[in-house]
C-alpha cells in the first residue's frame, strides 16, 4: 500500500505540493515512484523558470519507463533538489522526503483545484 | 558461445607501436598540413596488428546469435533467412564502386536495377510509384508522413496536423508524426485487438477536418487481421484524410492481399524483413516508400542520393530468385507457421484472443501465473536451451507480452523443437521456478544491470579509464 | 511445394493444417474480406536458379562504368582492407538483429562499445551514440535536437558553406518539424562570422551549424565561434568528414557541443549512396538529449563486465511521441565496418592516411593551375577537396575525362570540386591533368 502524507496537496499525475506561506514544495508521490520502479534520472528544470499548473516541468526515468512530471500549481522555480542529480534513487528511498523541486506560487487559489490526502488515497485505489 | 575471450576492448590489446595496415609510399612528399590546422593531440586509436584484429572481432561473433545460429522468433521483426547469393550480388564490384553523383550515362545499370524493383515492388504492393531515398522502416514511416504533409499542404490544407494511430501501435508510429510535427490521435482497440471502427468514427465526426492521416498496420501488431479495413479507408477518405500502411508486417500478406488494394495511399517496405536483407545487429536496413499515382510529386528530400542501395540489391536478387510463383507462397507459409505454434502451445501460454492469426501472435505469459514466472524469465531461459527469445513486453496491451514470429523458412522440425522447449519452461516454472527466475545459466554473461548502466552511464573507453582513476 | 527457402512437404502441411484446423493453406484467410483479396499474378519475372540470377545481376553491372573517381562532395574513394568484408560476413553478425537480448548479443553491444569510444577520440567530444543512418540524417538530428535541448527556440543557422546536399535535407526535416532553419552568409568561401553575430543578437536560436572542412574543402578558422554560440545559449554544431579528423582540429577543440558528419569516409565503399554511417557525438552534459541507440558498460549477475542498451527511457519505444527521434535502430554493420578499419588503421595508419590525401589533393592543384587553365575560385587553405574555375568549355572536359575513365570531380555551378584520397596514384594525377591541359 502506497504511503500518503497529510496536509499535502496532491494531483491527479501523482505529483505532491507543500505549502508553506507562499513557497511551494513539489515532489513525486510513494505511488509514482512505486509505479515507476527504480529511478535512474530525474529531469529538472533551472531556477527562474517558469512553470505552469498542468505543463510538464520535468521527467523522471527509469530503466523501462519515464514519466513526464507536471506541475500542480504555476510559480517561478525558486530551488531544485540538487541531490537527485547523482542519486536519483533518493525518490524511490522517500518520495516525500526527497522533494523535486521549490516554487515561488504565482495563484494560490490553484490548490482549491488539487487534491487532499484523503481524497488522494482514494484516487489511487480506484 | 565464447566465454574464453571474451571480456577485452581492443583498446586493451593495443600495444605501442604495432599496425595493422600498410599504405604505399607517398610520392607526392614536400605538402605538409600546417600546424594551425591540426588537432594537439593524437586521436587515441587502438594500435593493434592484423591477426590480433581479426580474431578479436572473430570471437567477438561467437557471442552473438544470428538467424544462421538458430530460430529466432523475434516478432515484429521478420527474422527470415538472409540467402547468401544476396551478399555476393550487393559485392559486384561493378556495382560496389560507383560515386553516387557519376553523370547518369555511366550508371545505366545501377539505375536498371531501381527501375526494375520498383516495378516489383509496385505489383507486390499495389501502389504506382516507389522513392528509394529512406535508410530504414522508421525512416520511410517519416517520409510517408511528409509526402501525405506535402500532399495537404499542396492544397492549401493547412489545418491537417493530426494522425490517428491504434492504441496497439508501435511507438514509432506516434514518434515518427510527432517528428513531421504532426499531433498523434490515438483510436481504441476493441477486445478482439482490431480497430474499434465506432471509436474511429466519433474522432472523425469530431477532428474530421483536421485529419492528415491514418496509421495502421494490417495485420496489426497482434497479428491480426483488420476485417473492417474497407470501412476504416472509407472514412479516412470521406474526411479528406490519407491511408498511410505502416509495411512491418507485410510478409504474411504476399500472395494473398495488396495494401493499394485494401484503400492505403501510402506505405513503406522494410526491405530488411519482408524481402530478406540481413538486419545486420540493427542496421543497414532500407524503408523505400510507396504511393498512389498522383501522390509521387510530394515526396520529400529524406536523403542525398539513392538511398541504401547495396540494400536494393539484395532484396532485387531475393525477389528474382522467388520469381512470381514462389514470392505468392511467403505469406501462407509464414501463417501457417505462426498458427501451428499458436495451437500447439496455447494450452500452456495464456492466449488473450483466439482464433486464427496471421505471421505473429501474442500470449500474455504463462497460463499458470501462480509460479511467479514472468515472461522476461521464460525468454531469458530460452536462450538458455538455444533459441532467440521472442520479442517481450511489446503489444503494451497486455502486462506479459510475448510476441512469436516465426518465418517461411522454418520447417516443422524447428518449429516442433521449439514448442517442445517452450512446454518444458512452462513445465519448469512449475518444478523448478528458480531455476527459470535465475536464467539464463549457458550464455557467456548472465542477466545484467539495467539499472546501473543508466544511472551511471558509462558509453567510451575514456569514461571507463577515467572511472577507474 | 517444397522449395529452396521453403522446407514444407506434403505431409508436413498435411499434420500442420490438421493442427491449425483449417483445410487448406487458403483457409488461413478466411477472414479476409473477398473483395480486397488479390486473386491474379504478380507482374514479375519467373522464378530464376541461382546461375541464372548472377547473369542477370552481371549483365546489369557491366552497364556501368567503373571510373577512377576524383569525385567527393561528402562521399569519398577509400581504400577497403581484405580483412573487413571478410570479418563482416560473419553471420552471427550479419544476421542478428538490434541486441535486445544482451545476454546472446555481447558480440555486438562490444563492438558498438568500441565505435563509440573511437568517434568519441576522433571528435574529440565526450560521448558517442551507437550510429545513425548517414552523415545528412545525422545533421538534420542534431538540428531537431538542438531545438529539443533549448527553451522555446526554433530558429537553426547554417552556414552557407555546408554542402547542398545536407542543406537539402535540412530543409526538409525543418519544415516539417516547424523549425526556422536560416542561412549564415558566406564570405570568401568561409563563414561570415559578423552575419553569424548579428543574427545570433536577434535572439530565439536553438544552434548553429557549420562544416569542417566545407563544402569546397576549405578548412575554417571557427575560433570565437563556440563563445558567440555559448553567449546567446545557441548550440555549436560541428559538421565534418570522419577520417579528416585523424588530423583536422577537433569539433571538441573548436568547442562545439555536438559533432556530426559521415563515416563512410573510414572504408566504405562508395555503393553508390548507401548503406553509409552517420556519426553523432555530444558533450556529456547533452547525453539525455541525444537520439539513437546508446550502449554502457555494466556488470552482469555474475560479476562480469557486459554491455547493453542504456538510456532507453529516451527512446520512440517508451517515450513514444515524446522521444528525441523516431529511429528505432542504429546502423550496426555499418559502424562495425568503420571499427574494423579504425582498428587496422589504428592511431597512425588513419594519420598517414590522411596526410597522403593532402599531399595528392595539393599535387594535383598545383599541377592543374600550372596548366593555366585553372583557377582556385577562393583562395583559401584546402584538406583534400578544391574547388577550382575552367577557362575552357567545362561541360567537354568534363566528358573527356570520362571517356579517359576518370570521374573529374563533381560539377558545382561552373566550377569543378576535385577530391584526393590516399587511393590515387601520382600516375592517375598525372594522367588527369594531362587531359586537363589539352
Amino acid at each position: 500500500m502506497a504511503k500518503v502524507m497529510e496536509g499535502l496537496y496532491y494531483s491527479e499525475s501523482h505529483e505532491w505540493v507543500r505549502v508553506e506561506g507562499n513557497e511551494g514544495t513539489i515532489g513525486i508521490t510513494d505511488y509514482a515512484q512505486n509505479a515507476l520502479g527504480n529511478v535512474v534520472y530525474v529531469d529538472l528544470p533551472e531556477v527562474d523558470d517558469e512553470v505552469e499548473a498542468g505543463e510538464e516541468f520535468g521527467a523522471v526515468e527509469s530503466v523501462k519507463a519515464a514519466s513526464d512530471l507536471y506541475a500542480p500549481v504555476s510559480g517561478t522555480v525558486i530551488e531544485v533538489n540538487e541531490a537527485l542529480e547523482n542519486a536519483p534513487e533518493l525518490v524511490n528511498q522517500d518520495a516525500y522526503e526527497n522533494w523535486i523541486i521549490k516554487v515561488e506560487l504565482s495563484d494560490k487559489a490553484e490548490l482549491e483545484q488539487l487534491m487532499d490526502s484523503k481524497t488522494y488515497e482514494e484516487f489511487c485505489t480506484k | 558461445m565464447n566465454n574464453r575471450l571474451y571480456g577485452n576492448l581492443i583498446f586493451e590489446l593495443s600495444r605501442k607501436g604495432r599496425k595493422g595496415y600498410s599504405l604505399p609510399k607517398n610520392r607526392m612528399g614536400g605538402y605538409e598540413i600546417p600546424s594551425m590546422m591540426r588537432r594537439t593531440t593524437d586521436a587515441a586509436l587502438p594500435e593493434c596488428d592484423e591477426l590480433t584484429v581479426v580474431r578479436h572481432y572473430t570471437n567477438l561473433s561467437l557471442n552473438n546469435f544470428g538467424v544462421d545460429n538458430g530460430f529466432y522468433p523475434l516478432g515484429s521483426c521478420t527474422m527470415k533467412y538472409n540467402p547468401k547469393i544476396n551478399e555476393e550480388m550487393a559485392a559486384l564490384p561493378s556495382f560496389l564502386y560507383l560515386h553516387p553523383e557519376q553523370p547518369t550515362e555511366t550508371v545505366k545499370g545501377a539505375e536498371a536495377v531501381v527501375t526494375l524493383l520498383e516495378r516489383s515492388l509496385c505489383s507486390l504492393t499495389g501502389l504506382a510509384h516507389f522513392t528509394f531515398k529512406p535508410y530504414a522502416g522508421a525512416h520511410g514511416e517519416l517520409t510517408g508522413l511528409m509526402t501525405i504533409d506535402n500532399y495537404h499542404r499542396s492544397h492549401n490544407d493547412m489545418g491537417r496536423k493530426k494522425v490517428i494511430v491504434p492504441d496497439s501501435a508501435h511507438g514509432t508510429n506516434p514518434a515518427s508524426a510527432a517528428v513531421c510535427g504532426l499531433e498523434v490521435v490515438e483510436v481504441k482497440s476493441m477486445a478482439d485487438g482490431t480497430v474499434d471502427v465506432e471509436d474511429l468514427k466519433r474522432i472523425v465526426s469530431e477532428q474530421g477536418t483536421e485529419i492528415s492521416a491514418m496509421m495502421m498496420t494490417n495485420p496489426n501488431t497482434l497479428g491480426l487481421f483488420e476485417k473492417s479495413i474497407p470501412e476504416i479507408a472509407s472514412l479516412i477518405h470521406t474526411c479528406g484524410g490519407l491511408m498511410y500502411y505502416d509495411g512491418a508486417n507485410l510478409n504474411p500478406m504476399l500472395g494473398t492481399c495488396r495494401p493499394g488494394d485494401m484503400g492505403f495511399d501510402v506505405m513503406h517496405i522494410n526491405l530488411h524483413k519482408t524481402f530478406s536483407t540481413p538486419h545486420g545487429g540493427g542496421g543497414p536496413g532500407a524503408g523505400p516508400v510507396g504511393v498512389r499515382e498522383g501522390l509521387q510529386d510530394f515526396f520529400p528530400v529524406v536523403s542525398p542520393y539513392h538511398g541504401n542501395f547495396s540494400v536494393m540489391l539484395r532484396a532485387y536478387a531475393y525477389i528474382l530468385t522467388l520469381g512470381r510463383e514462389h514470392v505468392k507462397e511467403v505469406g501462407s507459409l509464414a501463417t501457417l507457421n505462426a498458427n501451428y505454434v499458436k495451437e500447439s502451445l496455447k494450452d500452456v501460454y495464456e492466449l488473450p484472443i483466439d482464433g486464427l492469426c496471421c505471421h505473429e501472435f501474442v500470449f500474455d505469459g504463462l497460463k499458470d501465473k501462480s509460479t511467479g514466472v514472468t515472461t522476461m524469465d521464460v525468454a531469458k531461459r530460452l536462450l538458455d536451451y538455444g533459441y532467440h527469445a521472442p520479442t517481450i513486453y511489446f503489444p503494451l496491451l497486455f502486462h506479459e507480452s510475448l510476441m512469436v514470429e516465426p518465418t517461411e523458412n522454418e520447417s516443422k522440425e524447428t518449429l516442433d523443437g521449439f514448442i517442445a522447449v517452450m512446454r518444458r519452461i512452462a513445465e519448469e516454472a512449475k518444478t523448478t521456478p528458480d531455476e527459470v527466475k535465475s536464467a539464463p545459466h549457458l550464455t557467456p554473461i548472465g542477466r545484467v544491470d539495467d539499472v546501473l548502466a543508466a544511472k551511471h552511464p558509462i558509453v567510451t573507453y575514456q569514461q571507463l579509464l577515467h572511472d577507474k582513476d | 511445394m517444397t522449395y529452396k527457402y521453403f522446407p514444407h512437404t506434403e505431409e508436413d502441411l498435411k499434420a500442420m493444417l490438421e493442427k491449425v484446423g483449417v483445410e487448406s493453406l487458403d483457409g488461413l484467410y478466411a477472414q479476409i474480406p473477398e473483395s480486397i483479396c488479390f486473386k491474379d499474378d504478380y507482374d514479375l519475372p519467373s522464378e530464376m536458379s541461382e546461375m541464372e540470377v548472377r547473369q542477370q545481376f552481371e549483365a546489369l553491372g557491366s552497364q556501368n562504368q567503373q571510373l577512377t573517381c576524383f569525385a567527393g562532395h561528402g562521399v569519398y574513394d577509400h581504400y577497403t582492407p581484405s580483412v573487413i568484408p571478410n570479418l563482416l560476413s560473419r553471420s552471427e553478425f550479419l544476421t542478428s538483429y538490434t541486441p535486445y537480448q544482451a545476454e546472446i548479443s555481447q558480440g555486438t553491444l562490444h563492438y558498438i562499445f568500441e565505435y563509440q569510444s573511437m568517434m568519441a577520440e576522433l571528435t574529440g567530444m565526450d560521448i558517442s551514440n551507437a550510429s545513425m543512418y548517414d552523415g545528412t540524417t545525422a545533421a538534420a538530428e542534431a538540428m531537431m535536437m538542438t531545438v529539443a535541448a533549448g527553451k522555446k527556440v526554433d530558429r537553426v543557422l547554417v552556414s552557407e558553406t555546408m554542402n547542398g546536399k545536407t542543406l537539402e535535407v535540412l530543409r526538409c526535416y525543418a519544415l516539417h518539424r516547424g523549425i526556422k532553419l536560416e542561412i549564415v552568409a558566406m564570405k570568401n568561401g568561409v563563414t561570415d562570422l559578423n552575419d553569424l553575430k548579428t543574427k545570433l543578437l536577434e535572439g530565439g536560436v536553438a544552434g548553429v551549424m557549420v562544416q569542417q572542412p566545407n563544402v569546397y574543402g576549405i578548412v575554417e578558422d571557427f575560433t570565437g565561434y563556440a563563445d558567440a554560440c555559448h553567449a546567446q545559449k545557441a548550440l555549436f554544431v560541428v559538421d565534418g568528414v570522419a577520417a579528416n579528423l585523424a588530423v583536422l582540429k577537433t569539433p571538441g577543440e573548436w568547442g562545439a557541443d555536438i559533432a556530426v558528419g559521415d563515416g563512410q569516409s573510414l572504408g566504405i565503399p562508395m555503393q553508390w549512396g548507401g548503406p553509409y554511417v552517420g556519426y553523432m557525438c555530444c558533450t556529456e552534459k547533452l547525453i539525455r538529449k541525444m537520439p539513437g541507440r546508446i550502449v554502457g558498460m555494466t556488470r552482469d549477475n555474475r560479476g562480469q563486465r557486459a554491455f547493453v542498451l542504456t538510456l532507453q527511457a529516451r527512446e520512440q519505444h517508451i517515450r513514444r511521441q515524446k522521444a528525441t527521434s523516431n529511429i528505432c535502430s542504429n546502423q550496426s554493420l555499418m559502424a562495425l565496418w568503420v571499427t574494423v578499419y579504425l582498428s587496422l588503421m589504428g592511431k597512425h595508419g588513419l594519420k598517414e592516411a590522411a596526410e597522403m590525401s593532402y599531399a595528392g589533393a595539393h599535387y594535383l592543384c598545383d599541377e592543374l593551375l600550372k596548366t593555366g587553365h585553372f583557377t582556385l575560385v577562393y583562395d583559401q587553405p584546402f584538406f583534400n577537396e578544391f574547388y577550382v574555375k575552367y577557362d575552357g568549355d567545362g561541360n567537354q572536359l568534363y566528358q573527356r575525362f570520362i571517356d579517359a575513365g576518370i570521374l573529374g570531380g563533381v560539377r558545382i555551378g561552373e566550377g569543378f570540386l576535385f577530391a584526393v584520397t590516399e587511393k590515387r596514384t601520382k600516375e592517375e594525377i598525372d594522367n588527369l591533368v594531362k587531359i586537363a591541359a589539352l
